[in-house]
């Protein structure tokens, strides 16, 4: 059945992969693109990024952290159960093509989606360097599969309970000082990441690709709901984005716009915990 | 018969009365009982050359219907109306009617007839005892796939599906009807009355497809080669332009769209209950546009302590509407122009910099443009703002991504024939995607057009 969860795995507190039934997201599906999807009737409508897909079995691997109503309504959901409305790809795919030497950076959830770039970027030929970095050495998701996969990985936890204590832009700011050269720097994660990854790599001259959360509504540029600025023009991330050129975009009006239901998410998860109910 | 004085004047339309209207999202106009319905039926003089048919872009048989009426058959005049329009329920509801058939009533001595709240009337009462399907010619063996669900793709599909053709609706959204679903809201255009219509479109046997968005999950090229014949693209005018100003990303700024689809398609006035996507409006809400009646409408019912519309010329709406929204203290200040937002230390919009216009000097057509009052600049202080300028096609439409279809850069519109609605070789286009933002009568009836178009192209491949 289309929209039918067919995995279910729990790869660290709170975080959670799934697989779902979608023939038609996988058969289309790029790096770098995601999907919109709504849990029940009277869900909202969440973007989650495209994590991998098969064409031939048909479905499309979701990995998500459950922070808001919905994310914790979808992780109640098992193998089994049908994904109300699941709609994608969306929005433009990111630029696979031979760098050279590029280094694929990956904070908290976005792991997942930085260890499929890094997957696509190698298979072409690239020499990728990884750097991930997460709050506790539990929330490293797929540390083995990139260790296996990429040249080199540098891991980071913010208390220091795996690898280096900090931050992964403070490794490749190091990298950078000590004279490592990239030809592309890919950064996914939480905003002050990017940004920070954006602001090490600016002096450096080294091109960033960013790939930004705004908060969505359609997905399919109809809203505006998603917009940034960009290099001084107003984007839309759903369709001109999500990836854009890190040096370019407004970081302080990304972070505040995506603050602006901060209060709403809190009620919604309070009303939503409050009846102990499921659906 | 009735007295000639009592027949001069309209009936009214029963309302819900103003101080009930802000405490819910209920339609604000109730409809005609029978009683009124015939009261006002008896007032038509039944012309033999009526001008409201030819004012009417879907040549509807209006004093036919309203014939039928005096004479109790309801089902039978919704019958006669359904034959040329597939949603008389919501026509009669938002059809700008004083600029159509209305405007062509040749009731001189007396008001012109309500044709609008005749029609709701007997479609109310049809979709109320239910709609019988008419006949369906036998099967083609031919598919067409439509690009969107809106008025001109639905009626597009109804007209196709009555020839015997296989009919599939492909919509982005997670529910079809287009602007009908995510634009107008539940206080005009109720979501039930609007669901009944497309069960009837349904029941002809169209199929619709909802969260596939063609040029992302299939192209237009993957039809054909799934085995489609034809292609209508009836995708809307749904992306919003900005106003260009500075301050127009700050927090607590929406375009119309995204205002209109958190409330009417998510339901967002009945968050946190009844709906997970929230809206955010508080204090004062400013409306940035001559579009902005039903968003300034759909603020005061969120609670909103004062709304007001700055615009330039115009308001965009039909009559009833703005002066129910007046009714309601929907504020409004004409020959203004934002200059730009300014926000707080957090980035939450705060107020915006308006100027006042004047018209200049006229052109050489003979048009004036408004231009600024110098050192008029004033402020207003808004916690919520809507942009609620213009929309033009979207850009991901499948336009893109279909063979040689030309699209005007400027306008963004689909470039069409404009006698068959072709834009390529099996491709055909209508509504808003190829007119501009327009009206709903004015997409069933291209969506009608091209379905003639199509049939024809299909008899003859
Ligand atoms: C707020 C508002 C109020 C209005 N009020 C009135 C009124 O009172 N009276 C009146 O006559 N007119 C009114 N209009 C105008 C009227 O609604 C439109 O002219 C009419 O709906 C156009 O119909 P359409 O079928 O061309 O497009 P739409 O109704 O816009 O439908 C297009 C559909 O196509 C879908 N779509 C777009 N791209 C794709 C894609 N790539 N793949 C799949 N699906 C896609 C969209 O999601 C949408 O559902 C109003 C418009 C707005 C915005
Ligand atoms: S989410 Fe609506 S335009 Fe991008």
């Amino acid at each position: 059945m289309e929209n039918e969860i067919v995995y279910k795995e729990e790869l660290a507190p709170e975080i959670k992969l799934m697989k779902v039934r979608a023939p038609l997201i996988a058969r289309k599906a790029k790096s770098g693109q995601f999907v919109i999807l709504r849990v029940s009737e009277d869900g909202e409508r969440i973007p989650l990024t495209l994590i991998d897909w098969d064409p031939k079995n048909g479905t499309i691997t979701l990995v998500f952290r459950e922070v808001g109503a919905t994310t914790k309504e979808l992780g109640k959901l098992n193998v089994g159960d049908v994904i109300h409305d699941l709609v994608g790809p969306l929005g433009k795919p990111g630029e696979i093509t031979l760098y050279g030497r590029v280094c694929v950076i990956g904070g908290g959830i976005a792991i997942a989606a930085a260890y499929e770039r890094a997957k696509k970027l190698k298979e072409i030929g690239n020499n990728v360097v990884a750097i991930i970095g997460a709050r506790t050495a539990e929330q490293l998701i797929f540390r083995d599969e990139l260790k296996g996969l990429v040249d080199k990985l540098y891991v980071t936890t913010d208390d220091g309970s795996e690898g280096i204590k900090g931050y992964p832009s403070d490794v490749l700011k190091g990298l950078l000082e000590s004279g490592e050269k990239f030809n592309l720097v890919y950064a996914v994660g939480p905003e002050a990441l990017m940004k920070a990854v954006s602001e090490v790599t600016k002096p450096y001259k080294i091109k960033t690709i960013v790939s930004l959360n705004s908060l969505m509504v359609d997905g399919t540029g109809m809203c505006g709901c998603c917009r940034v600025t960009v290099g001084g023009k107003t984007m839309f991330t759903c369709v001109d984005g999500p990836e854009f050129d890190g040096h370019l975009v407004d970081f302080e009006e990304l972070m505040a716009r995506l603050r602006m239901y901060e209060e709403e998410e809190k009620l919604a998860i309070k009303v939503m915990e409050g009846c102990g109910c499921r659906s | 018969m009735q007295k000639l004085d009592v027949r001069l004047k309209q009936i009214p339309m029963p309302e819900l009365p103003v101080e009930k209207r802000l405490q819910t999202f209920d339609e604000v106009a109730l409809g005609y009982s029978e009683e009124q319905a015939l009261a006002e039926a008896a007032r038509c003089l039944q012309c033999t050359h009526p001008l409201c048919v030819e004012m009417c872009p879907l040549r509807i048989d209006v004093p036919g219907f309203i014939k039928l009426v005096r004479q109790g058959n309801y089902v039978e005049a919704a019958q006669k109306i359904r034959q040329e329009n597939c949603m008389p329920a919501v026509c009669g509801r938002v059809c700008p009617q004083e600029r159509l058939c209305v405007l062509g009533c040749k009731n001189v001595i007396g008001d012109p007839i309500n044709i609008g709240g005749l029609e709701r009337f007997v479609a109310d009462y049809e979709l109320e005892t239910g709609v019988t399907i008419p006949d369906i010619a036998p099967s083609t063996g031919r598919s067409v796939a439509i690009v969107g669900s809106g008025p001109a793709g639905l009626s597009a599909a109804a007209e196709l599906a009555k020839r015997g053709h296989h009919v599939v609706v492909f919509e982005a959204l997670h529910e079809p009807g287009g602007v009908l679903t995510y634009g107008i809201p539940e206080f005009r255009l109720p979501k039930k009355v609007v669901k009944q219509e497309i069960d009837y479109v349904r029941r002809l046997g169209v199929e619709i497809k909802t969260n596939i968005v063609i040029g992302r999950t299939l192209t237009i090229d993957d039809l054909f080669d799934e085995g489609f014949k034809a292609v209508f693209i009836g995708s809307g005018a749904g992306l919003p332009k900005l106003l260009g100003i500075p301050g127009e990303n700050l927090c607590g700024v929406y375009t119309l769209n995204e205002f209109l689809l958190r409330v009417n398609l998510m339901r967002a006035h009945l968050f946190p209950r009844g709906s997970k996507t929230p809206i955010r409006v508080r204090g004062r809400v400013a409306i940035l546009g001559a579009r902005g009646m039903d968003a300034a409408r759909a603020a005061l019912r969120l609670g909103a302590e004062e709304v007001c519309i700055f615009y330039q010329r115009k308001l965009v709406g039909r009559v009833d509407d703005i002066r129910r929204g007046i009714e309601e203290g929907v504020k409004l200040q004409p020959s203004t122009k934002p200059v730009k937002l300014l926000g707080d230390e957090n980035r939450w919009v705060k107020l915006v910099e308006l100027v006042k216009l004047k018209p200049g000097q006229p052109d050489k057509t003979g048009k004036t443009k408004l231009i600024p009052v110098l050192g008029s600049e004033f402020l207003y202080s808004a916690e919520t703002v809507v942009i609620a300028t213009d929309h033009v096609p979207n850009t991901v439409a499948a336009i893109k991504t279909a063979r040689n279809v030309k699209v005007d850069e400027k306008r963004r519109t689909i470039i069409v024939d404009p006698e068959t609605l072709m834009a390529a070789d099996g491709v055909f286009a209508g509504g808003d995607v190829v007119s501009g933002a327009a009206s709903v009568i004015e997409a069933i009836k291209a969506g009608k057009r091209a379905a003639q178009s199509i049939h024809a192209y299909l008899m003859k491949h």
